[in-house]
């Protein structure tokens, strides 16, 4: 899987490299800015902190 | 394909890698075990760690507001006299200043709790949902239906321990006596660390104007801090108690470096 992509891509491989950099960081900011808090918001729904709810 | 390829052309007889079905399975699985690490990394420390500078900025910003506003005498600066601390400038307790009820997601105040850090500061919100206590610019919920700073009765207010700033992390770790100090756009409450107790997440009479004593009339003026216990989680609750000690319109003396920065 991540070897035909790694041959998908354009260019030499230090420019390969990048483009492959720059797709994990890409998919790094999407999990952590929304995937992930909406994750924890689904398995934690009682871990605030706070008593009675 | 349109595009040149010159490795082609030097090695042609490369035969063709096929991609197996028990190829892809494997590094899907490995892709999932990743995911659940980066998960449990972000949750723990990046998290933590992001949203607690985050929160602190914001308090230190709202603090320093509320400061210059208050006073021209002081022009921003915290006042040198050591007087905030059961001096002159403690009124008599009917002097103290309480805030009408706010509405939900209203800014209420700054605390500063020196045993946490000296430079730990959060903004305390109205309100305990996760809109507040996981914000970037709070993290502190004021329970709805409770006392206000200063008030006679009980100012209860909740926070994660670990994750969205972690708030109360270290709040295992008061002493008696530990200050504790909420800045209003009024001025400084100075609460002083009482006790502990440990209590299932259900027990809301901690909430109450005495606490854990329905339906008896207030005469002390507490704050409550909630978290979760053990720290990372969740099966009881960590509650903290807390006297007022005194009110001062300009920054008590311990926490004056901190205040207006």
């Amino acid at each position: 899987m991540y070897a035909a992509l790694w041959r998908v891509l354009p260019g030499p491989w230090w420019l390969r490299l990048i483009i492959v950099l720059a797709l994990l960081a890409a998919v790094l900011f999407v999990l952590f800015e929304w995937v992930f808090p909406l994750i924890d918001g689904v398995l934690n729904k009682n871990q605030q902190g706070t008593v009675g709810t | 394909m349109s595009r040149p390829n010159p490795e082609s052309a030097t090695t042609p007889a490369k035969p063709r890698v096929r991609i197996s079905f028990l190829g892809v399975a494997g590094e899907l699985l490995l892709t999932a075990g990743v995911l659940v690490l980066l998960f449990i990394g972000w949750q723990n420390f990046f998290n933590s760690w992001v949203l607690n500078g985050q929160q602190n900025g914001a308090a230190a910003q709202l603090g320093k507001q509320w400061l210059e506003q208050s006073g021209p005498a002081t022009g921003g600066s915290p006042s040198p006299s050591g007087a905030a601390e059961g001096g002159a400038s403690v009124g008599p307790r009917a002097d103290i200043p309480v805030e009408s009820q706010p509405a939900n997601r209203q800014t209420i105040a700054v605390m500063y709790v020196p045993r946490f850090g000296i430079d730990w500061k959060r903004t305390i919100r109205e309100g305990t949902g996760l809109d507040v206590l996981n914000s970037s610019q709070a993290g502190i919920g004021h329970y709805a239906d409770t006392g206000m700073p200063g008030a006679v009765g009980n100012f209860a207010v909740a926070a994660h321990d670990t994750g969205y700033g972690s708030s109360f992390l270290h709040m295992q770790n008061l002493r008696l006596g530990d200050k504790i100090y909420v800045q209003t756009k009024d001025g400084f409450y100075t609460y002083a660390f009482r006790n502990y107790q440990y209590v299932q997440p259900n027990e809301v009479a901690v909430l109450d104007p005495v606490p854990k004593q329905q339906g008896v009339q207030a005469s002390d003026r507490l704050l409550t801090m909630t978290t979760c216990n053990p720290p990372y989680h969740t099966v009881e609750r960590l509650i903290s108690y807390a006297v007022l000690e005194s009110f001062s319109k300009t920054p008590p003396a311990a926490i004056a470096s901190e205040v207006g920065q």
